[in-house]
């Protein structure tokens, strides 16, 4: 297996089947915890930490799972691993965690995790599993990071609020005011402003996708033209 | 129109159809600037000017022609609507934030006029009062019953700059509408009739408002005259709003408020007659607008009388808006000659 392409795994991950814009799964939590940027990148880091784990555990013992019961064994690897990052949340960053609440339990029924195992990690070596897993979960990170960024300027006028329950008092001098004297726009805080902006995000991503088409088009009809010449 | 032959020129353009819309809403205008202020204006007219100004951005981003769309006059429509939903003493800035993100989100992101599944101007309005409750409830009181009259130049004062008048607070101009006052005393275990004494209550409901509520029922009869609008959304919605209040009505009259009351309270005329009639938004088949006026008097009752906001005519009509495919497809006529879907297995 040494034809691994590294690099398809990471543009896989971070924009072509970007977990959060893409493949739409996981958007329970993607929506309810980008309120503010400081959630969503916190909740964002713990799932990366649980798929490249469970990618990387799944595929170890892919050759010992019976095919009948994998499911389960998977989201019994997965409960392990959350449970793990759920209990170091709470000892470490406890603040974080008191405002993350139900989200950081609900990783474990993230389809984003169980699907990556199902799809990549139990039919690829270790060390590639985890690169996916890693990726995938870097790609919703972004994700939640955006959409929490453009919830939390346009609700309350502020980038970073928050910052300090992960790093602790002396963090709230960096929360950035970016419109000073604001009244918050309550909508963007609110579900509709997190299907709203999600929707912006994903038809933003396709405009992106069908500018990068569009030229590069005109190049391969010339060069058609000019090999059918 | 109901002379036309066919070398009768069709008279109904969409220009032709918004003009007569905002014609109808004009009387009801007046007396609006009579009761509460000219305030209510300056509000109409920011918020035409940011629909039109979203709606050339928007058109040309879209490279639609400008002419033709700019001027066809809905975009005036939304704007004088959502206008006369939000207090005429609302900041500057909250109508055009709600009438900017009526014509971009609810009308051009879901494809321009024609296209749009909710109708634009409440979901401005519904976008405000879950953004900016506190500024949304603060309704102007009636000239007869405010303690004390700011002048016009004042007044802008306050819209345009948020400054109050040195010996007046703004508790001094609003005034708790009739549909709020009558939720909050009923909390405080007042009766009815007690409440209904208040002075801002009168014949029908409140003071003023009853008179603006009367003159959007003359403005939607016009409508109906024109034929711009049928009967079936308007009565559908007013009977099944007087049907609920009055078996609650019925059932408790000293906690439930008369039925009268309630189709001439809030925004239950202006929407019977001028948003729930809108027509890219309300179902095409005749069964269907019964049953989407009904449903939206029922959900407006029950949602301003139990539910948290003042008032329930917006949130119901979106609600219903949203249903309005599912009624579409439920109430197809039967085409001639063919069996009726529905009864199709059960007649054999």
């Amino acid at each position: 297996m040494s034809d691994v392409n590294y690099k398809e795994i990471i543009w896989n991950g971070l924009w072509k089947n970007n977990a959060g814009i893409v493949t739409l799964l996981g958007l329970c939590p993607l929506l309810a915890v980008s309120t503010t940027v400081v959630n969503g990148v916190g909740l964002g880091l713990a799932t990366v930490l649980v798929m490249a784990f469970s990618n990387g555990i799944v595929s170890l013992a892919r050759n010992w799972i019976p095919r009948e019961i994998r499911i389960p064994v998977y989201i019994l690897i997965i409960a392990v691993l959350v449970t793990i990052i759920d209990l170091s949340m709470n000892a470490f960053v406890q603040p974080l965690y008191l405002v993350l609440g139900i989200f950081v339990p609900l990783i474990v029924v993230n389809c984003n995790v169980l699907g990556r195992a199902e799809a990549f990690a139990s039919k690829n070596p270790v060390f590639p599993s985890i690169v996916d897993g890693f990726m995938v979960g870097m790609g919703l990170t972004l994700i939640l990071a955006v959409l929490g960024g453009m919830r939390e300027i346009l609700g309350k006028g502020t980038l970073l609020s928050g910052i300090n329950l992960a790093f602790g008092e002396s963090a709230k001098a960096w929360v950035i005011t970016v419109i000073p004297d604001y009244h918050g726009f309550l909508l963007a805080v609110l579900p509709p402003g997190a299907f709203i902006g999600l929707g912006l995000l994903i038809a933003g991503k396709n405009w992106l996708d069908q500018r990068k088409a569009a030229r590069a088009e005109p190049l391969q009809t010339s060069q058609a033209a000019t090999a059918a010449a | 129109m109901s002379m036309n032959s066919p070398l009768v020129a069709e008279q109904s353009t969409v220009s032709v159809i918004m003009l007569k819309v905002l014609g109808a809403l004009v009387p009801a205008i007046a007396v609006y600037v009579y009761f509460f202020g000219p305030a209510i204006l300056v509000s109409i007219t920011l918020a035409s000017v940011a629909a039109l100004a979203t709606e050339a951005a928007v058109l040309y981003l879209r490279r639609y022609p400008l002419r033709v769309y700019l001027l066809d006059g809905s975009a005036l429509v939304t704007a004088w609507l959502l206008a006369l939903s939000v207090p005429p003493m609302a900041p500057w800035w909250m109508v055009v934030v709600g009438t900017v993100f009526a014509i971009l989100v609810a009308k051009h992101l879901y494809g321009g006029l024609g296209n749009n599944l909710f109708n634009p101007a409440m979901v401005g309005f519904a976008a405000l009062m879950i953004s900016f409750p506190a500024h949304m409830t603060q309704w102007p009181a009636p000239e007869m019953l405010a303690q004390t009259h700011w002048s016009f130049t004042q007044q802008m004062d306050f819209v345009f700059g948020g400054m109050l008048p040195a010996d007046s607070k703004l508790d001094a101009v609003t005034m708790a509408t009739p549909l709020d006052a009558l939720k909050t005393q009923l909390h405080l275990d007042r009766e009815m009739t007690d409440i209904q004494s208040g002075k801002i209550f009168s014949t029908l409901s409140g003071k003023g408002t009853e008179i603006i509520a009367l003159l959007y029922l003359l403005g939607g009869l016009f409508l109906w005259q024109q034929r711009i609008i049928s009967w079936h959304i308007p009565l559908s919605f007013l009977a099944a709003m007087f049907g609920t209040a009055g078996l609650f009505y019925l059932f408790d009259s000293s906690q439930y408020a008369s039925p009268l009351f309630h189709i001439f309270a809030g925004g239950t005329m202006l929407g019977a007659f001028f948003i729930a009639t809108d027509y890219v938004t309300s179902p095409t088949t005749l069964l269907g607008k019964l049953i989407f006026g009904a449903g939206i008097g029922v959900c407006a009752y029950i949602i301003r009388v139990f539910g948290g906001y003042p008032d329930g005519v917006a949130f119901a009509v979106l609600f219903l808006n949203s249903a309005v495919p599912l009624i579409d497809a439920y109430t197809q006529p039967r085409v001639f000659g063919h069996a009726r879907k529905w009864f199709k297995g059960s007649k054999e």
